[in-house]
């Protein structure tokens, strides 16, 4: 589980995040949603320390994150996975070596343990046999899923995934999503998904977190946020005049 | 000036994060290995084509401007051997693979940061410094010196076939005079100034690619603001080390 208490972010005047609470809670897919520019992908900077917090603290099963040396925090990050929104492969190496990276760098595995581990990942992300293609080589849904692989080659305990269906058609966008809720699921982790995705609210999450102007605006699941009347989510998940008639049509039919 | 300041800061900050342990030694002895051929071994063919012509040169314009009978001939090879030792070869050399080795470290760099390659690393736990500047740091401050006696044997080997193929000079007078007053230090000298502008070229390409912002056209600039600043940071460079070493 990790806990988030009132982390507020600045860069010069523009007050970014404004005081925010959450939690995000083990075995769950937690989302975090809201229109581009509220603050969602800083909350999660913040969150894994690639932005230093102004003030709050972050809290990872009982270790306060905020307050650890550069040192400890290594030691935590080694647990977390993250899928980044342009996959952040490294080029020059071929798939296998970027899946196979962080158990050369952090582990004393025999090379057999390794690309027993690394085939292990891609077999679980369905890419068995792209083990000798660069990342250039592969379509985005794949090198998606082939960061994926890379995230949970440690066994992480948290996994982070920003924007994990972007640039993907529908059908991808759903085969990956259903690969972080399984993951998730299978190995009981905490994931925290940024995602502007209503497909992916719907199918994959668990609990969700609204940010609106760097606010913590709307917390609940997703059957509470088809419910819901706050005008701010209704403005972000009905925001095409086609998903407007859907809602009109359904109070309809249900008045 | 408030900018400048504050990016020598920042240079230094990084400087004292990049010389920081690696995470695993076996690794970073492989990422050393891979720098020395990138950036050092990739660069031997083009030291090689311009130490063959600028040696040449170097013969054939003093050999022109030898208009006293009181000067004698080995006067030529003297000075090609000076010029090439205590000048070209180190200076020249360096603000040449300043445009080729600092472009193509502030651009690789720079791409790894807006494509979130480097924010790959630090969640990982890696130090994203130490493990992509160090073994370029040190892989250049180790080869440099190689290039640049390379460079200078080139150099008086295109001033000689320059010199014989011209008529200008017999090889027994170009050879005597390569051989007049010479000075070990002076090749100390040389090397000193190789090692020192290696570390500036590479860690000052670093620093703006490893800071750059945005996408491809951002880090066109960072690589251009790296080629220009280096090459400034070494001409200023060389007239301090010359101040200390030769005077």
């Amino acid at each position: 589980m990790i806990t988030v208490e009132g982390i507020n972010k600045t860069f010069g005047d523009n007050h970014v995040l404004h005081d925010i609470t959450t939690t995000f809670e083990k075995g769950k897919v937690n989302l975090i949603i809201g229109q581009s520019g509220q603050g969602k992908s800083v909350l999660t900077k913040c969150v894994v320390g690639l932005h230093d917090p102004d003030t709050g603290s972050v809290i990872y099963n009982g270790r306060n994150f905020t307050e650890m040396d550069r040192k400890e925090k290594v030691s935590v990050r080694k647990e977390i996975g993250m899928l980044f929104q342009g996959s952040a492969l490294f080029d020059s190496m071929t798939v296998e070596d970027n899946v196979m990276f962080p158990l050369t760098m952090f582990t004393n595995m025999t090379k057999k343990e390794k690309l027993d581990r690394v085939n292990f990942c891609l077999d679980r992300v369905n890419l068995n046999e792209t083990n000798a293609l660069f990342p250039a080589e592969c379509s985005g849904g794949m090198q998606k899923r082939i960061a994926i692989a890379r995230a949970i080659s440690m066994k992480p305990k948290y996994l982070f995934c920003d924007e994990p269906n972007s640039g993907l058609d529908p059908k991808t966008a759903i085969i990956i999503d259903n690969l972080i809720r399984e993951i998730t699921y299978e190995y009981d982790i905490t994931t925290v998904v940024i995602t502007h995705d209503m497909n992916s609210v719907i199918e994959i999450g668990d609990t969700i977190l609204f940010i609106h102007n760097g606010r913590n605006w709307w917390e609940g699941d997703r059957t509470s946020i088809i419910k819901t009347d706050n005008p701010e989510i209704l403005d972000f998940v009905y925001a095409s005049d086609f998903m407007k008639e859907i809602r009109a049509s359904m109070r309809a039919s249900r008045s | 000036m408030l900018i400048i300041l504050r990016n020598i800061g920042k240079y230094m900050i990084m400087l004292r994060i990049v010389f920081s342990r690696p995470e695993k030694w076996s690794v970073f002895r492989v990422r050393l290995f891979e720098e020395i051929q990138r950036i050092g071994i990739n660069s031997i063919p083009i030291v090689g084509v311009m130490s063959v012509f600028m040696g040449g040169v170097i013969a054939l314009q003093t050999a022109s401007n030898m208009d006293s009978p009181l000067l004698p001939e080995y006067t030529i090879g003297f000075i090609t051997r000076s010029s090439t030792i205590l000048e070209f070869s180190p200076t020249i050399m360096s603000l040449i693979l300043a445009g080729k080795v600092g472009s193509n470290v502030a651009s690789e760099i720079g791409t790894m940061k807006t494509t979130e390659q480097i924010d790959a690393l630090e969640i990982m736990g890696v130090n994203s410094l130490t493990h992509l500047v160090l073994p370029k740091i040190l892989g250049s401050v180790f080869f440099f010196p190689v290039l640049i006696i390379f460079s200078i044997g080139l150099s008086l080997v295109g001033g000689w076939l320059s010199l014989v193929m011209s008529g200008l000079a017999s090889t027994e007078t170009y050879i005597l005079g390569i051989r007049s007053w010479f000075e070990f230090g002076d090749i100390v000298y040389a090397l000193t100034k190789g090692v020192v502008f290696a570390f500036l070229i590479v860690s000052i390409a670093s620093f703006y690619g490893y800071y750059s912002k945005g996408g491809a056209i951002d880090v066109g600039k960072s690589a251009t603001k790296a080629v220009v600043t280096s090459s400034i940071a070494i001409l200023i460079a060389n007239f301090f080390l010359t101040q200390m070493i030769l005077l």
